[in-house]
């Protein structure tokens, strides 16, 4: 058993930390969502130009065939400096590992490298009005007509649709087919006519999200990805993909988050309080079990060749104590943590929103219980 | 960095195992529990197989292995909820190695590690080791107060047993003067407190796999229990506190051998989170149970039990919670 780094790791780390001392990420122009976007696709690009950009993947494809520790560390190590996630997060972690794993040769050629760069966005365009945990049940109708399928219906809670040139995209080529063998997986590219993209408020006020109208949206026969009939294998393949990045990233967050408030609650007294202080030692003690659960989920892969249940729990363990903090940071600061804006009571509105992205809780639970616990189906 | 057990570590966990399924039914833990006897036979079999050795140093007769290994042990046994001393032996091994003097090691750590002394532990104030497992029995006492640690025996120990609700130990009040450790106890005490926890684990991983293995057989209204989301999602969430507590617990051993330097904050995280996960995933199980769970019968309350006077055994989780809010608001403000 070791938590300590290798000196093959050690040395990564050193490699990465003088990188991010010379290249300091710096802060978008202003406070709106664009800017924002923009400040992130300009991170990519240094990350990229330094070949920080796409750590696990391999060298061919533009990569540094990264270890999963090595991997853990990058996203630890840019949260620890401050900086925002790449702005192609789903290009990197969901749509480039599922081109390489289903993709042609031609697919690879063609998508890989802008992934990288982040020159081309991608978003996932799974969810629809009447599909969400129930996503196979959805309804987009693709049509093949001569080379061309042509895609009509809607999706939904689209993440990045306003800033992506290309969505990995479900919908249904065989009306016919039992629910999950009619689905068919495109690459469909979003500045076309028959793509109509309309940002939605979320809670917090912000458009995280947007919805996506497909109006004989199409896409040439030659970007199916993983096969006619496919889709629902090659989008398991899209949501089993190794996102344990993304709870080393969290969970630094989560313990900066905890820092300053644990900070803010000494310097006004309140840490004398002992409700106040089994709060923030109760959540220390979680974000602590998240980080190192994390890293057993990465010896798991390691000696099983696939994730172990440590993937789903961490998750679990995410989106709780995560609302759990933001939370606690209203009875610790007062009315102080609800003023609008970013800050705190952007914090507890957002956090809202861990336990449904990504697959709601209820249903990690039920997967859990299914694979992990193998009880009967619950559904 | 590979936050597993190695494949030796593995081995001693799954043998370990192996024998305690064997030898350690339920209905063998009921029987000690209900006569509140001890399981001498089996810890004779584990003294034979060098158990209460495992973390003696070679040059005290023993086998030189961490607490990482002693863990394995501890968490198994914690599982099996064996009626043999084996905490207490361990544990008074591990704070006399840490803050014994030569002559103290000499004199003890080889009788520990052959079995020919019983020992045990307990955190004491103003003197007095309120909680003391097999204190009643023990050969040798080491209580530790606020980093420090003395030697007690019962011939010079005032030995007052407790009637606690875990019959699966029996517990004493323990006074006296007793003979001082020369050195600081403070990371030999956080040590045991690893042990402690991994107990826990085991049992919280026992009880799950009870509770999971009743609701599929169980129905009701045509099905399994299991088959129900209220059941099922209790389930996940007690699967959630095992992976936890298993993940701090890991932590906090591998502190214990590698990285002393953070051993205390690693202990505090541990036992702030094991104590209360473990009263959750017992209390859970019962629930899950219905009517049984309720029964003596079932003997599920056993587990309970246990984990209730785990939880406290070395401070309460409210206690560690607030040591692991010292310790990090110590870095930030
Ligand atoms: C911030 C954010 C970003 C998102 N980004 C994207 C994106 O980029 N691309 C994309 O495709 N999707 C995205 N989503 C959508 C997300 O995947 C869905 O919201 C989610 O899968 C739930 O679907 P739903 O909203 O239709 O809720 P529903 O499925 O309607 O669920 C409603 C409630 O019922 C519960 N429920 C449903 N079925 C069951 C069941 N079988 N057992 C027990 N309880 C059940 C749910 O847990 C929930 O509490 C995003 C969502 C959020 C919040």
């Amino acid at each position: 058993m070791d938590l300590s780094l290798s000196e093959k790791e050690t040395a990564f780390r050193n490699e990465l930390l003088d990188w991010l001392a010379a290249n300091p990420s710096g802060q978008p122009s202003g406070p709106g969502q664009d800017e924002q976007f923009e400040h992130r696709r300009a991170w990519q690009r240094r990350l990229a130009s330094g070949g920080w950009s796409a750590v696990h993947w391999p060298v061919e494809h533009g990569g540094r065939a990264a270890s999963l520790t090595e991997s853990a560390i990058f996203f630890e190590e840019i949260a620890r400096a401050g900086a925002p996630l790449p702005a192609n997060v789903l290009g990197l972690l969901l749509a480039g590992p599922t081109l390489m794993q289903c993709g042609t040769p031609e697919q690879r050629d063609r998508f890989l490298q802008p992934i990288v760069t982040g020159d081309e966005i991608w978003c996932q365009g799974f969810s629809e009005p009447e599909a969400g945990s129930d996503l196979a049940s959805l309804r987009t109708r693709a049509v093949l007509d001569g080379d061309t399928w042509v895609l009509n219906g809607q999706k939904l809670w689209t993440s990045y649709a306003r800033y992506a040139r290309w969505c990995m995209c479900l919908a249904r080529s065989d009306t016919d087919a039992p629910k999950h063998k009619g689905l068919t997986y495109f690459l469909l590219d979003m500045k076309q006519e028959g793509v109509r993209v309309r940002p939605l408020r979320d809670i917090t006020g912000a458009a995280h999200f947007n919805e996506v109208f497909l109006d004989n949206a199409l896409v040439p026969r030659d970007l199916v990805l993983g096969g006619v009939g496919n889709g629902w294998r090659t989008a398991l393949t899209t949501l089993s993909n190794e996102r344990s990045g993304l709870a080393f990233f969290h969970q630094v967050q989560m313990r900066q988050l905890l820092d300053r408030l644990a900070a803010v609650a000494v310097a006004r007294g309140s840490f004398a309080d002992l409700r106040v202080k089994d709060a923030l030692g109760e959540l220390y003690t979680r974000v602590e079990a998240l980080r190192l659960t994390a890293y057993r989920g990465l010896a798991t892969i390691e000696r099983h060749g696939q994730p172990g249940p440590e993937s789903a729990v961490t998750k679990l363990m995410w989106s709780a104590t995560n609302q759990q903090l933001t939370q606690l940071a209203v009875d610790v600061l007062g009315p102080d943590a609800l003023q609008e804006g970013p800050g705190w009571g952007y914090e507890l509105l957002r956090s809202k929103g861990n336990s449904i992205e990504g697959g709601t809780t209820e249903i990690l639970k039920s997967t859990v219980a299914e694979r992990v616990l193998s009880l009967p189906r619950s559904r | 960095m590979h936050f597993a057990l190695t494949d030796d570590q593995r081995e001693i966990k799954q043998t370990a195992r192996a024998l305690l399924a064997e030898r350690c039914s339920a209905a063998r833990v009921a029987e000690h529990a209900d006569g509140r006897g001890h399981d001498s036979q089996l810890w004779d079999e584990l003294v034979g197989l060098g158990w209460p050795a495992l973390g003696v140093p070679e040059e005290h007769g023993g086998l030189g292995l961490g607490v990482v290994e002693a863990m394995c042990l501890a968490d198994e046994l914690g599982g099996a909820l064996a009626s043999v001393p084996y905490l207490g032996t361990a544990a008074a091994a591990l704070l006399i190695r840490g803050a014994g003097s030569a002559d103290q090691k000499r004199a003890w750590l080889p009788r520990l590690a052959n079995g020919e002394v019983l020992g045990t532990f307990g955190m004491a104030r103003d003197g007095q080791g309120e909680l003391v497992p097999e204190g009643t029995r023990a050969d040798l006492i080491v209580l530790v107060e606020k980093g420090r640690a003395k030697l007690l025996t019962p011939a010079t120990a005032k030995v007052e047993p407790v009637d606690t609700i875990d019959r699966t130990r029996r517990y004493a009040k323990v006074t006296g003067e007793g003979e001082s450790l020369p050195d600081d106890a403070a990371l030999p005490a956080a040590r045991v407190s690893v042990l402690v926890a991994a107990e826990m684990v085991g049992l919280c991983q026992r009880t799950l796999d009870m509770t999971v293995a009743y609701v599929k057989d169980r129905r009701q209204f045509e099905r399994p229990v299991g088959a129900f989301q209220a059941v099922a999602h209790r389930c996940a969430d007690m699967l959630v506190d095992v992976e936890a507590a298993r993940s701090l617990v890991y932590g906090a051993a591998w502190a214990a051998d590698v990285a002393p330097g953070t051993l205390a904050r690693s202990a505090a995280l541990a036992m702030a989170y094991v104590g209360d996960a473990a009263r959750r995933v017992t209390s859970s199980a019962v629930q899950a149970h219905g009517g049984i769970g309720f029964t003596w019968e079932s003997g599920l309350h056993w587990w309970l039990r246990r984990a209730q006077l785990d939880a406290v055994l070395v401070g309460a989780p409210g206690h560690h919670r607030q040591r692991v809010a010292d310790a990090f608001t110590g870095d930030v403000s």
